[in-house]
């Protein structure tokens, strides 16, 4: 079970990073055909400046993801004693490395994992967890996070989030580039750039297109079963379902988060946003009461 | 030729056998970690409990012997040779309980819960005692996969050979399943 998963994920990611590649080297190929007229040289550009930053992506995501999310790393034990003897404990009986860890300045309760390989790991809490969670609800939490870091969730999902944030950068770029040249009627620049405008106008709906791409490309790497997953190896590592069973009701009573990152939703252990209105076709996480039922029947 | 092909298969047999072996060695290996770690944290756990009763001594009321019987068991811990496993853990789940029970009184004292040196030892202890159940889990998931290689073919032809003999596993007792049921407060922590 858990080895099938590690397997999974590590070749969904390599779809992924397949996939990000062809998309890149497409987009290459058109711009070098329509500005440079050479097909091959926009493609060679585009790839290679892809795979530069797709690895530096991948090598500076944690750092990345926990400045998106205003983390604060801490290395001292005494820091957050309770929070840093959790981890450990977690750590050890998940047999996974002891991963780096940051707080986040938020009174909601949630957290998150993440990092390239359980050798790069990094969790995050915010300072509402650690405020209203008792030491095994915190366990449940950390327990939950660290089956997402043995079984390769946290790579998947952090290489998802590294690559669409360079997709929804160009797709704000290209609506940007779209508005203002809508609202550009001078006759000189017309004449000049006419041919230009159109070319950066067909791009923008391309990249338009894109948008909701992205979306799909983060459900279908991060599907819901794997909350489930994480569910059920925390407690078989903390033998103690009750601890996360109230960990999951306090989290999901509470206020949502006020500078969670919009894109790295998924992440959490909960749904930082809390919202309910967008049914369950999109939501990046199970309902809590399913969750809640599934670990009381264990 | 076909002397050719023999020496192939003697040779894959060969290959077979020692990865078998080293395999074994391994897994074997792992277990004794894991008690290792055991070990350190039955340690570290001495180390804290003279600090423990010099803090508590002066605030609580405790009843007759109980602090003594928490040194004692302590230093009882200290002179079992590390081989005997159940011997140790059984003195040190006695242990956990009378801390447990030292930790029950305290709450009502609440000068010496307000005390940072108490709640930082409180901290610790609990850490303590949680990665010794922790690693105790461990230990014996740890050995349930040397047993099993023990027992399954062709890795029990080599281990009978090389006489692999079976780890034990250790016994959990139930209470100790429980995580010490110690409160922490706002200010506890």
């Amino acid at each position: 079970m858990l080895f099938e998963q590690i397997a999974r994920n590590k070749r969904k990611t390599i779809f992924l990073l397949l996939g990000f590649m062809i998309l890149v080297t497409l987009v290459g190929a058109a711009i070098g055909y329509l500005f440079f007229n050479s097909l091959e040289t926009g493609a060679f550009i585009a790839l290679v400046g892809g795979a530069i930053y797709a690895w530096l992506m991948i090598e500076q995501s944690t750092e990345i993801i926990m400045n998106m999310n205003n983390a604060q790393e801490i290395t001292n034990p005494s820091q957050a004693p309770q929070l840093w003897n959790v981890v450990e404990d977690m750590a050890m009986v998940a047999q996974v490395p002891m991963p780096r860890v940051f707080i986040i300045d938020d009174a909601s309760p949630n957290a998150f994992a993440t990092g390239s390989n359980p050798k790069k790991a990094a969790v995050a809490a915010t300072t509402g967890i650690l405020d209203r969670l008792n030491r095994e609800e915190l366990e449940g939490v950390m327990a939950h996070e660290m089956s997402h870091v043995r079984n390769y969730d946290i790579r998947i999902s952090t290489i998802a989030l590294a690559l669409t944030a360079v997709i929804s950068m160009l797709v704000n770029f290209g609506s940007n580039f779209w508005f203002l040249g809508g609202g550009n009627r001078d006759e000189d620049e017309r004449k000049e750039g006419g041919q230009f405008q159109i070319l950066v106008m067909l791009l923008s709906v391309l990249l338009m297109i894109f948008g909701p791409l992205v979306a799909t490309i983060i459900q279908l790497a991060i599907s819901r079963n794997r909350e489930y997953l994480a569910d059920a190896s925390a407690v078989a590592l903390t033998r103690n379902p009750q601890g996360l069973i109230s960990a999951l009701e306090k989290i999901s009573n509470s206020e949502p988060m006020q500078h969670a990152d919009p894109n790295s939703a998924a992440l959490y252990i909960e749904n930082p946003f809390k919202k309910k209105s967008f049914a369950n076709l999109f939501s990046t996480h199970p309902a809590t009461s399913d969750r809640i039922a599934r670990l009381e029947k264990m | 030729m076909s002397i050719i092909i023999t020496i192939i298969i003697i040779a894959v047999l060969i290959f077979m056998w020692i990865s078998i072996y080293n395999g074994l060695v391994r897994t074997r290996m792992n277990t004794q970690e894991t008690w290792s770690q055991i070990d350190v944290q039955l340690k570290r756990r001495n180390d804290l409990i003279p600090n423990l009763v010099e803090t508590v001594k002066g605030y609580a009321n405790f009843e007759q012997g109980t602090l003594e019987k928490v040194i004692g068991l302590r230093n009882q811990i200290a002179q079992v040779p590390n081989a005997n496993h159940d011997e140790k853990m059984e003195l040190s789940d006695q242990l956990s309980s009378s801390l447990k029970g030292i930790f029950a009184v305290a709450e009502a004292y609440p000068d010496l819960k307000a005390n940072v040196q108490y709640s930082q030892l409180m901290e610790e202890l609990t850490n303590t005692e949680n990665k010794i159940s922790y690693s105790r889990q461990l230990f014996n998931s740890s050995t349930a996969n040397y047993n099993g290689k023990l027992q399954s073919f062709p890795t029990n032809i080599v281990a009978k050979v090389h006489h692999f003999e079976p780890s034990e596993f250790l016994e959990t007792p139930t209470a100790e399943k429980e995580v010490p049921k110690v409160s922490f407060g706002p200010d506890g922590k």
